[in-house]
């Protein structure tokens, strides 16, 4: 009997040797593994083997039986990983069941990406309505009725009085009146002016953004302007501080990055200057100040102003502003 | 503004590189929009030899002329200037070239002859005033041809355009903007002022007293009113000089006295008007608003209608002018004007603003008066236009000038805080720095201690009137980008961000994940969007806040819906070959409250779908859109919410016009309003001229956000299996599944082992009777206590059955027992 265990383990291993497929390879394990097989069959007949011979047949059945399942198991898995590229299987070419997929507006994508910057740095996002009174669309703004500053923004009116606001600026009175500094507040939305052409468009999107604080000064104005820059499109982006005028903030600063189609070189986007406007900017005005009873010993601040469309048009590479506002889905759908 | 470089050098020596002066100029608050060259109009204009002249075989007036411009061969022109000699070294324009006057030269025959270009007199090339012949270069025999005129005569001149904000009204001036330049050049320069002396030889005996008066009746409009008068003024074309000054900055040269009030205006920035003073009756100039005055003939011949607080310029009898912005017809100097009046005045910025934007004038005058001119310069303005009028007009001067001055200009000096200053910069500059930078542009500096400056402010300066405005004038002199850039510390407090804007941003991740593409439309919409929704008269959204200035017709009203917008949008992409659309937007409308308030703003949030649910494909035919797409997506919208007990209820009522009858529901959570959605109906389609069905829907987010839960608590998986049984019933066609499903609803919350229904089938058709449908509910039951039984469930079950049936009158198919 001795000589059958042996013979066993040496036709099962041959079996494992030879078998072609997993198919086989099956057959062979219920030929000697399965509960009619050769092994089990041989344990069975151990009781009619004489007495002493018994333990030392059925421990060496068992360690073979042992052996034979891991033998069994390590060919199967060969033959797995064979069968699985054996298959003919389906055309895989053959087009997905389509799953449409859908998209935010990139002036939404846009607006957040830059409201996330400034939240990342600690500012507080306010809203106001988008009509305004002459009030805080101008008077609190240092912006009085008559001043030539108001040519610079063509307005939308609805009454005497009430206007489609032309800035996101009015955010800055309306935020102040309500909370005393410190205060850092960013105040995306949209914005009306009575222009339509290629580059502008009668409503269009703002982020207003004011810090007011102890010692705040125009180089911090320019370290957090130049934070978002750098984050917004990246760090080797150098951006330039222009003077200029808004009725709001002394001293005010256009501020131009290097351009970003052409690196400065000059091309037809950045008019071959070499720079872009992308943002307005300064020291928040003293008047505004005593207009919401700020203390202006005591505080300075600065605010700034960021256009959506045009940081969506420099980032996406879009040259008619008018494509944000057709909400054509072949446009939408590429952001 | 336009400035031409080689004009401003006569104020200020600089020899920079023109596009370094513009961009320091930049760099100083004086935006330059272009740097042009001025002669770049003489391109393809060469040095031609004339080398043989000849009568011109069919004209008597012409030569035909072989000149050497350069190229291979000699070429053949046509000329017909009487000086054209043999030798003669003469500006050529070759074809291609466009002289003044957007003349183009080309290759053309005149009277049979040949013409490959035109030789060009002097005036033809802008070059002086001389016509009458070609230019005689003379240049000397060994001049190469073909040499570019420009080069040739050494001729440059650049113009800048100055893009100047509105608080800089000194720089709308030669003088301002030399100014600009001697405080950026190495070393700093003061500017060159013209001569404002009067010519002794031109004056002669009589006095203006004796012949003119002013009388300032509103002081408050005119705080100061100068004049000079002239005799004996010849009115003729100016010099070349004069007239080639004007061209370079684009203004056109009338006569000499009003070229010479342009050109001081130019040069100091005092607008100047003068009169034909025969015209002025009486020898009166009165200064007062208009009153009962109603019309005026300006000198371009406009009529203006008069509002009483404008100010004008009146003679003894009539207004003879808009004060600050336009003279009148009626005094305007002519050829035969003899006699000169020439007003230097300044005038209330406001008061001319108000009348500039009234009467729709833009003159060179009121966009200086309005930003604010120098109070203290009219004399001197009125000095060198007196004594140019006098030299180029052959004129003799009146003996004084009159200067009425009721309101003499306050000045202004400001105690300068240098440490506030260094302060509000970032910067650490000394006194000294701070006291050279302030008087290289004319601001008198007293240095009272290291931190205390008194500052005299020029009357030219009106920007600057506080400390504020001076840390301006520092930094942009110092230069912006030499302030060193800090960052703020800031306290480590943050605020939660509003609910709004958290609702916002959670809408469109859900809308965009059930594949809907966000738009922005306009906030104005058409006047007629209220009609073509058919709204009724009393509709709420009737009350629509109107623009008094629209673009257009079409974006005059705010919109009260976000619908009429989906439905453009609609239109548009369906022109453009996109015929299945899932669109959304989040938005404001508006409504009109009183007059003369706010509009009421509320944020809403509606989409809108239309096409193909399934477009034709190896896997499925073309299915369309129909209203359980849409209603399908506002279930999970609103669920996504976490917002509980939502409920559809088929609209009966005449609240939502532009829905078609029966196909649309208003959805509401508990009672609450949410919004609706429907299928448009076919006016509304028709009204926006769409041919297919589209499916919207338009919620309040104000009404979803007082609904949102205010927590979420997480409930515990269940431990035991469910088990489900089926219900199918026969029930009248027009009972809604929804009360049906309620029912059930009902007796599940008295009974916990129901855990949820759903209809997995509704049939209608033969072998149905009529008007009766076949529905199929799986009720799943579950306890979670124990794996339940069949005997735990069989009474409840049949409960269910018999209350369905009873209440709705089911009948049960034949092979269902209860």
């Amino acid at each position: 009997m001795q000589n059958s265990i042996i013979d066993i383990e040496k036709q099962a291993l041959e079996s494992i040797e030879k078998a072609n497929d997993s198919e086989q390879l099956d057959q062979f394990s219920i030929k000697y593994l399965g509960r009619k097989g050769e092994l089990t069959k041989f344990l069975r007949n151990i009781s009619s083997l004489p007495e002493n011979e018994r333990p030392s047949a059925g421990k060496n059945a068992n360690i073979l039986k042992a052996k034979l399942e891991k033998a069994f198991k390590v060919a199967l898995s060969k033959f797995e990983a064979h069968d699985d590229r054996q298959f003919t299987g389906i055309d895989v070419t053959l087009p997905g069941r389509f799953a449409q997929r859908g998209s935010l507006h990139p002036i939404t994508q846009v607006a957040k990406e830059i409201s996330d910057i400034f939240l990342r740095l600690g500012f507080d996002i306010a809203e106001g309505p988008e009509v305004e009174t002459d009030y805080y669309n101008f008077e609190a703004l240092n912006i009085p009725k008559y001043h030539p500053a108001r040519d610079m923004q063509d307005t939308f009116y609805v009454s005497e009085n009430i206007v489609l606001r032309t800035h996101t600026s009015p955010s800055q009175p309306r935020a102040m009146e309500k909370t005393q500094p410190p205060l850092r507040i960013i105040a995306p939305g949209k914005v009306f002016r009575c222009d339509s052409d290629i580059t502008h468009t009668p409503m269009f999107y703002q982020i207003e953004g004011l810090m007011v604080d102890k010692n705040i000064s125009f180089g911090d104005l320019k370290g957090i302007l130049a934070t978002f820059v750098h984050q917004f499109f990246d760090a080797e982006t150098s951006l330039r501080f222009r003077p200029s005028f808004f009725p709001f903030t002394e001293p005010s600063a256009e501020v131009d990055i290097r351009c970003v189609m052409c690196k400065g070189k000059g091309c037809r986007i950045c008019s071959k200057t070499g720079w872009l406007e992308v943002l307005g900017s300064g020291m928040v005005h003293p008047a505004v100040f005593e207009n919401v009873g700020y203390d202006t010993k005591k505080y300075t601040g600065f605010a700034f102003g960021i256009g959506i469309e045009r940081m969506a048009m420099l980032k996406y590479g879009i040259d008619d502003i008018r494509k944000f506002y057709e909400n054509d889905v072949r446009f939408l759908g590429q952001f | 503004m336009k400035v031409s470089l080689s004009w401003l050098k006569e104020y200020i020596s600089v020899d920079l590189e023109p596009s370094v002066i513009a961009e320091k100029l930049t760099m100083a608050g004086l935006e330059v929009d272009a740097v042009e060259e001025r002669y770049d109009y003489l391109a393809n204009i060469v040095v031609a030899k004339v080398i043989d002249v000849k009568q011109h075989p069919n004209a008597d007036k012409l030569s035909v002329c072989s000149v050497d411009a350069g190229g291979d061969k000699l070429v053949q022109i046509v000329c017909g200037a009487p000086n054209v000699k043999k030798g003669m070294f003469v500006p050529c324009a070759l074809p291609g070239a466009v002289l003044p006057g957007d003349v183009k030269i080309k290759k053309s025959k005149l009277r049979g002859e040949i013409s490959y270009g035109m030789l060009c007199s002097a005036a033809e090339l802008r070059l002086n005033t001389d016509a009458s012949g070609i230019m005689d270069l003379d240049l000397e025999d060994g001049f190469l041809p073909g040499t570019p005129l420009e080069e040739a005569l050494n001729i440059s001149d650049t113009v800048f355009e100055i893009d100047l904000t509105p608080n800089r009204p000194d720089c709308l001036s030669y003088i301002g903007v030399a100014r600009e330049i001697g405080a950026f050049t190495e070393p700093k320069q003061k500017v060159m002022l013209p001569d404002y002396t009067l010519p002794k030889d031109k004056i002669g005996k009589q006095s203006i007293h004796d012949f003119a008066k002013v009388e300032i009746i509103d002081p408050d409009l005119c705080p100061r009113y100068s004049a000079g008068l002239l005799f004996d003024v010849k009115i003729k074309p100016s010099p070349f000089w004069l007239q080639e000054k004007l061209e370079s900055i684009g203004l056109t040269p009338i006569n000499n006295v009003v070229d010479i009030t342009n050109f001081v205006m130019m040069e100091t920035g005092q607008p100047l008007h003068a009169f034909d003073f025969d015209e002025v009756a009486k020898g009166k100039i009165i200064v007062r608003r208009a009153g009962v005055d109603t019309d005026f003939k300006t000198l371009d011949s406009k009529d203006h209608k008069l509002e009483s607080d404008m100010l004008l310029i009146c003679d003894g009898e009539r207004p003879v002018g808009l004060a600050g912005v336009m003279g009148g017809e009626n005094s305007e100097i002519l050829d035969s004007t003899t006699r000169v009046l020439v007003e230097s005045a300044y005038f209330n910025p406001v008061s001319i603003r108000k009348t500039a934007k009234k009467t729709g004038i833009a003159s060179d005058a009121s966009h200086r008066f309005e930003r604010g001119a120098d109070p203290e310069g009219t004399v001197k303005a009125l000095t060198r236009a007196v004594s140019l009028i006098a030299q180029l007009g052959d004129a003799t001067i009146a003996k004084n000038y009159i200067d009425e001055y009721p309101k003499k200009a306050v000045p202004i000096e400001i105690d300068l805080n240098t440490k506030a200053l260094n302060s509000r910069l970032g910067t650490k500059l000394d006194s000294d720095a701070i006291c050279d930078i302030l008087r290289s542009v004319e601001f008198d500096v007293e240095k009272i201690s290291d931190i205390h400056l008194k500052i005299g402010i020029p009357f030219f300066r009106v920007d600057v009137t506080r400390p504020e405005d001076l840390s301006e004038e520092v930094a942009r002199l110092w230069g912006y980008n030499n302030i060193e850039t800090s960052y703020p510390l800031v306290p480590a407090k943050g605020r939660l961000l509003d609910q709004r804007i958290v609702l916002r941003g959670k809408i469109r991740d859900i809308m965009t994940g059930f594949s809907f593409f966000e738009v922005i439309n306009y906030n104005f919409i058409n006047e007629n969007s209220c009609d073509r929704l058919n709204l009724s008269d009393t509709d709420t959204r009737r009350k629509v806040e109107t623009i008094l200035n629209p673009i257009s017709d079409q974006m005059s009203v705010l919109r009260s819906s976000l619908i009429p917008g989906l439905l453009e949008t609609m239109k548009k992409n369906l022109s453009q070959q996109t015929d299945t659309l899932k669109l959304f937007e989040i938005g404001k409308v508006f409504f009109a409250t009183q007059k003369g308030s706010l509009p009421e703003e509320k944020e809403r949030v509606a989409g809108l779908i239309t096409g193909n649910r399934s477009d034709q494909s190896w896997y499925s035919k073309k299915i369309k859109n129909d209203f359980f797409d849409l209603k399908g997506v506002i279930e999970g919208f609103i669920k996504g919410l976490m917002i509980k007990d939502l409920r559809f209820e088929k609209i009966e009522n005449d609240d939502y016009p532009y829905y078609k009858n029966g196909y649309a529901a208003v959805v509401k959570s508990g009672d609450t309003l949410l919004g609706s959605l429907g299928r448009i109906g076919g006016k509304t389609l028709k009204n926006y001229g769409l041919k297919q069905d589209a499916f919207v829907f338009d919620f309040s987010l104000k009404a979803i956000r007082n609904m949102l839960p205010d927590s979420l608590i997480a409930e515990p998986l269940p431990r035991f299996p469910s088990i489900s049984r089926d219900i199918t019933i026969i029930v009248d066609r027009s009972i809604p599944v929804g009360e049906i499903l309620e029912q059930i609803e009902s007796i599940s919350k008295k009974q916990s082992l129901i855990e949820k229904t759903f209809l997995f089938d509704a049939f209608e058709g033969k072998p149905l009777p009529e008007g009766k449908k076949s529905l199929s509910f799986r009720v799943v039951y579950r306890s979670a206590a124990k794996t339940l039984k069949e005997k735990n469930i069989k009474k409840l079950h049949v409960n269910i059955s018999r209350s369905i049936v009873d209440l709705f009158h089911a009948d049960l198919p034949e092979a269902q027992e209860p």
